[in-house]
């Protein structure tokens, strides 16, 4: 009775199956070596692949910015100069990714999945607080390929419909989570990021003021770590920035961004370390 | 010990094939037909949690009528197929075809199978198109035979004098209004002439799969206030979360 799915064929048993409301947990059942974490790499070996770097969020009156630079780099080579680090990952979330940038994206996709399946299946979304836990655990499945050099250090914001208000958890390597208050960055360039937005992080923000907080912070991260990129205007490259608020996920367009963007490059032009907050 | 009774296979299937009508006509019809901007499912159905009309994929919804847990396994099924088949390629690759074959070989050999009982279930799969030539309407019986449909069809107890009344009046191009507000007509009809029933939005199920919405996911519900607007003939009701500029996703409910 088993048949492939690939062509026509009756649903194989696992389909029919009453179960759990979790793709990933079909997948695990079904079809274990299509989990990223499940593939085991060659002993000893080490694999260069992208990585992916600097991720900032920051909460705001009414919601929640989640902002990435473009830069990836493979050793001292810059592999790709526009790639996307932030994701919508539902309606209401987004999802931002530092580290191997192969799995990473591999990752998002099955988080997405994840969420959508279940909202499908149950007929409700899933509660902020159940989404960061699912991607809690689809971190530590990675874990052995972490142990190898290839790890995802994720940084999930959302705006939750229960409280009101817009959330940051991030992660690390093992699937600790934390939620974070006000700020947070990830990635190497995450030191920097986060010592310029300490400085200029306010909890009254508008949701313009917070877009330019994180500009100013993947600024000052590019500054001073070579695997961020700062903005990119004779390519047009610029930061990716998304607002989540009570209307749900927007990315902003790529000339809010550029507006952002040239007017703070402009302003270090003068300023090249950016705006000064008072002394005492 | 007594010998036992030869039944012709031609007399086994008929038998199968009743029983799973019998079971089938029971219940309360589903109604699917296209309007201007894409698909709209309205089903009697009293109940808010447990869904005749649901979402499969970006563009595929399903429908159906009879048994509810044999037609809800079945469709976490094709929830779990289209998943997997969009992880595992590309989510283009998932089409309502190939998931009513899925379906009908599923159907099928349960029917035909000594072991199991025939479903009585009826399902509709349905995709949108980018026009409404490309709109994909598929009807599963419980044998797994497959019908493509054009336009409208019914499915479940009052199928035929339903699908009768749908069918003089169905025109291609209909504003959602006038679709919904059909659907409903032909739903209230009575199967023995009798006068028609009165149905009020509590007792509706309506999702459409508008091809319009700017998100990948077409399918949404139509709820509440919305769906009284749409019964009153407000053209815009249904529009309401739609008209925000498109950098603005709306939620989904």
């Amino acid at each position: 009775m088993e048949a492939n799915t690939r062509g026509t064929g009756r649903l194989p048993a696992a389909f029919l199956t009453p179960g759990s409301s979790s793709f990933l947990d079909f997948l695990a059942e079904h079809k274990p070596e299509l989990i990223p974490g499940h593939r085991g790499l060659p002993e000893g070996a080490v694999v260069e692949a992208p990585h992916g770097t600097t991720i900032v969020a920051a909460v705001f009156d009414g919601g929640v910015v989640i902002a990435g630079d473009r830069r990836a780099t493979m050793g001292n080579v810059i592999a790709q100069r526009d790639i996307e680090k932030v994701f919508p990952a539902d309606e209401y979330s987004a999802v931002g990714i530092a580290g191997t940038a192969g799995l990473a994206v591999e990752m998002v996709r099955l988080f997405q999945l994840e969420l959508e399946h279940y909202e499908k299946i149950e007929g409700a979304t899933l509660s902020l607080e159940g989404k960061a836990n699912r991607l809690t655990s689809m971190i530590r499945g990675n874990l052995g390929m972490a142990m190898q050099g290839l790890a995802v250090v994720p940084m999930f914001a959302g705006y939750d419909l229960d409280l009101g208000r817009g959330r940051i958890f991030s992660y690390d390597v093992t699937g600790g989570r934390s939620e974070e208050r006000g700020f947070a960055a990830t990635g190497s360039g995450s030191v920097f990021a986060r010592g310029s937005m300490k400085k200029l992080y306010r909890d009254d923000l508008t949701a313009e003021q917070a877009s330019t907080l994180v500009v100013q912070a993947l600024y000052d991260a590019a500054d001073d770590d070579s695997a961020t990129g700062g903005p990119d205007l004779a390519r047009k490259i610029f930061p990716i920035v998304s607002l989540i608020t009570e209307d749900g996920f927007r990315r902003l367009t790529e000339p809010e961004v550029a507006r952002i963007a040239v007017s703070i490059t402009d302003q270090r032009l003068s300023h090249p370390n950016g705006p000064q907050a008072p002394l005492l | 010990m007594s010998t036992p009774f030869y039944v012709s296979p031609q007399q086994a299937m008929a038998d199968r094939a009743e029983y799973a009508r019998k079971g089938i006509a029971r219940g309360r019809s589903v109604v699917v037909l296209t309007y201007a901007d894409g698909i709209v499912f309205v089903a009697e159905n009293t109940s808010r949690a447990l869904h005749k009309v649901s979402e499969i994929y970006d563009k595929i919804a399903f429908a159906a009528v009879g048994r509810y847990n044999e037609f809800e396994n079945l469709r976490i099924g094709g929830v779990r197929y289209a998943d997997l088949r969009g992880y595992s390629y590309d989510r283009a690759d998932v089409t309502a075809r190939g998931l009513a074959n899925v379906y009908a070989q599923t159907l099928g050999t349960i029917f035909s199978s000594v072991g199991e009982k025939p479903y009585e279930v009826e399902l509709i799969v349905a995709e949108v198109g980018r026009t409404t030539e490309e709109d994909q309407i598929y009807r599963l019986t419980p044998d797994g035979s497959i019908v493509d449909e054009k336009n409208y069809v019914v499915v479940g107890g009052n199928a035929d004098s339903i699908g009768n009344y749908l069918g003089q009046r169905h025109r291609g191009g209909m504003g959602l209004s006038e679709a919904v507000r059909l659907a409903v007509d032909s739903l209230a009809r009575d199967a023995n002439g009798g006068s028609p029933r009165t149905l009020t939005p509590e007792q509706l199920e309506v999702a459409v799969l508008d091809r319009q919405r700017f998100q990948q996911r077409k399918f949404k519900r139509i709820l509440g206030g919305q769906l009284g607007r749409l019964l009153d003939g407000d053209q815009s009701a249904a529009a309401d979360d739609e008209e925000k500029p498109a950098a603005t996703p709306p939620s989904d409910e």
